[in-house]
């Protein structure tokens, strides 16, 4: 079967050795997620030409952008690679229209098929164009280097930490746009980030790394449902993820009423509407583990489950994934659990303190 | 004589002056972008030698300077006869050998002023034009050189009024012929030298300072507007 993304590329810079090999079949959001200095952006750095590997090929759609054994390298500009960089990298001397065109041109008329009109009402960037790129707002920088990355038409597109320098709310002027941007071209996307909140709702699959190695890749939600991911990312990330729909955006108590397969979630202060779908992530160290259903507490969300696994992590933790009803991991004191007594296949009552809801990757808490 | 009325020979040393500075830096100026391009961009084994060559007309007395072009450059040279026998050209003791001259003499100067402006210029903007399909010479011509724009009109004007000054280098390779390589400098000498010639030497004097300011004003304007665009 024809990939859509291929790549294997080795490369040692220093003491420092990129060892990275994924693929991809369909078009949609792969998201490169690991620590700062994981290796991620000399990955997609690669993939655009900016820097050789040792070794491998990467191919996109067929293309072979580099190959080793066959002595392929192409130059960057040949590659057809759109690259939204972290710091938007606008060119100063020009205003936003001719930013938004100097790729779209170089790129022969019949091979576009990403059109100036549909790209400027999407990013809602109309009345931007005949201004500077220096009067614009961080977020608005960001809109136009991705509209300007879309315009050459791209067999792919790389996005480096596009929301990293901006502020919480400059970035909700972003985040849709990207999640929309997607679904609207049908491109294959390679998202780097270390926000495990922010690649959420936006990632269909993800590429786990650290120090230069992949340590997991697979479709996002099963991925981060393993007790495996405890030992790569960090214990704030670590946690289960579920998709839930919005019943009610706020009750009496202001709560928001998010259904799943498994039950119902209240969550405060969350600005979502009903009926939309979305991802939430349940923190593993925000679950509680009782062989009691507590009558007097102040955990709203509490629910039966049984344990399938538990794994130590070595410093003290033990990971616990639970059924109950959907996949649930708590991250307990190896001291509880001993003294808890707690191994698979018992049962057990998982109270759920805090959720994070993703978009926007702010933290909800609630007891 | 009054102070304010140049006589027809100043003006001929006046527009002498323009003329050849004017040249020297239409022509040095295409190699001082490239030279200072590859100084600011490229990295490769005797670097420092190129380095080290620009900048010696800068530290060179200019009479060794202009001892040197006569040697290279003169009818017999190395240089200069491969010109004259191929080309028909001629340096020695005309106003090309003076251009020459003094183009070699600012060149380290304009060098200095364009690399320093390249260097200014984010890498990563040249990196976004090549990802957007643009080969290294389009990212040269449509992102580089607008970027640096300022700092060539700064080296461009440095090296003319550095030109204007020329002397040491000048008189030594071309020699001081009136109408043909005498510039205002070397009109200026040549008055001190004369008995009688104060007058005409303070006028030259004040012509010298007033083309330098001028020059410096103009370049100081240039690059305010420069710099307004780009915040626009």
């Amino acid at each position: 079967m024809r990939q859509m993304i291929d790549i294997n590329i080795q490369r040692q810079h220093g003491s420092f050795c990129i060892q990275a090999a994924f693929n991809q079949q369909q078009s949609g959001v792969t998201a490169l997620f690991g620590p700062s200095g994981a290796g991620k952006t000399s990955i997609i750095n690669m993939v655009a030409g900016l820097i050789k590997p040792d070794s491998g090929h990467i191919i996109i759609n067929g293309v072979p952008l580099y190959d080793s054994s066959k002595r392929i390298n192409l130059p960057l500009e040949k590659r057809r690679i759109g690259y939204v960089f972290q710091d938007a990298r606008l060119f100063p001397h020009l205003p936003v229209r001719s930013n938004l065109t100097y790729g779209m041109r170089l790129t022969p008329a019949s091979e576009r098929f990403i059109r100036f009109d549909d790209v400027v009402d999407l990013l809602g960037i109309g009345n931007l164009l005949n201004r500077g790129p220096c009067t614009l707002s961080g977020g608005e920088k960001q809109r136009v280097a991705i509209g300007r990355a879309l315009l050459t038409s791209p067999a792919l597109l790389l996005m480096d930490e596009p929301l990293a320098s901006l502020d919480n709310s400059r970035k909700q002027e972003v985040l849709p746009f990207i999640e929309c941007l997607c679904k609207a071209f049908s491109l294959p996307v390679l998202y780097v980030s270390h926000c495990l909140d922010e690649i959420l709702n936006m990632a269909q699959y993800l590429v786990l790394l650290d120090q230069g190695k992949v340590k997991a890749n697979g479709p996002i939600e099963s991925l981060v449902n393993s007790l495996d991911m405890g030992r790569h990312i960090s214990p704030s990330d670590f946690g289960s993820v579920i998709k839930a729909v919005v019943k009610i955006q706020k009750d009496q108590f202001g709560l928001a009423h998010l259904k799943f397969p498994g039950g119902v979630l209240k969550v405060p202060d969350v600005h979502v509407n009903s009926g939309d779908t979305l991802r939430v992530r349940i923190p593993a160290r925000a679950v509680a583990v009782a062989f009691e259903k507590p009558r007097k507490s102040s955990f709203r969300n509490i629910y039966p489950a049984s344990i399938l696994e538990i794994a130590d992590e070595g410093n003290g933790f033990h990971g616990v994934c639970m059924n109950a009803g959907f996949p649930l991991l708590a991250r307990i004191t190896s001291h509880s659990v001993e003294k808890l007594g707690l191994k698979p296949g018992l049962k057990v009552f998982a109270l759920i303190k805090s959720v994070n809801i993703s978009s926007g990757g702010s933290g909800n808490g609630f007891k | 004589m009054p102070l304010v009325e140049l006589t027809p020979a100043e003006i001929q040393a006046l527009k002498l002056s323009l003329w050849v500075s004017g040249w020297a830096v239409a022509f040095s100026l295409p190699f001082g972008i490239l030279v200072a391009w590859v100084l600011a961009r490229l990295n490769f084994p005797g670097k420092f030698i190129l380095d080290g060559v620009v900048h010696l007309p800068l530290v060179l007395p200019p009479v060794v300077t202009g001892y040197l072009l006569l040697i290279l450059m003169g009818r017999k040279g190395a240089i200069g006869s491969f010109l004259y026998e191929n080309f028909r050209i001629t340096l020695a003791f005309n106003w090309k050998g003076a251009a020459l001259a003094a183009a070699v003499m600012a060149f380290p100067l304009m060098v200095r002023a364009v690399r320093l402006s390249i260097q200014g210029v984010d890498c990563g903007l040249e990196e976004a034009a090549r990802t957007l399909g643009a080969g290294p010479v389009r990212v040269f011509f449509t992102i580089t050189l607008p970027l640096v724009t300022p700092g060539i009109i700064a080296g461009a004007i440095l090296a003319f009024a550095r030109s204007l000054g020329e002397f040491g280098a000048t008189i030594t390779f071309v020699s001081n012929i009136q109408g043909e390589t005498q510039t205002l400098p070397l009109a200026l000498y040549t008055f001190i030298q004369m008995p009688g010639g104060e007058t005409a030497a303070m006028r030259l004097c004040l012509l010298s300072l007033g083309l330098a300011l001028a020059a410096l004003v103009f370049s100081e304007m240039l690059a305010r507007r420069f710099a307004l665009r780009l915040k626009r």
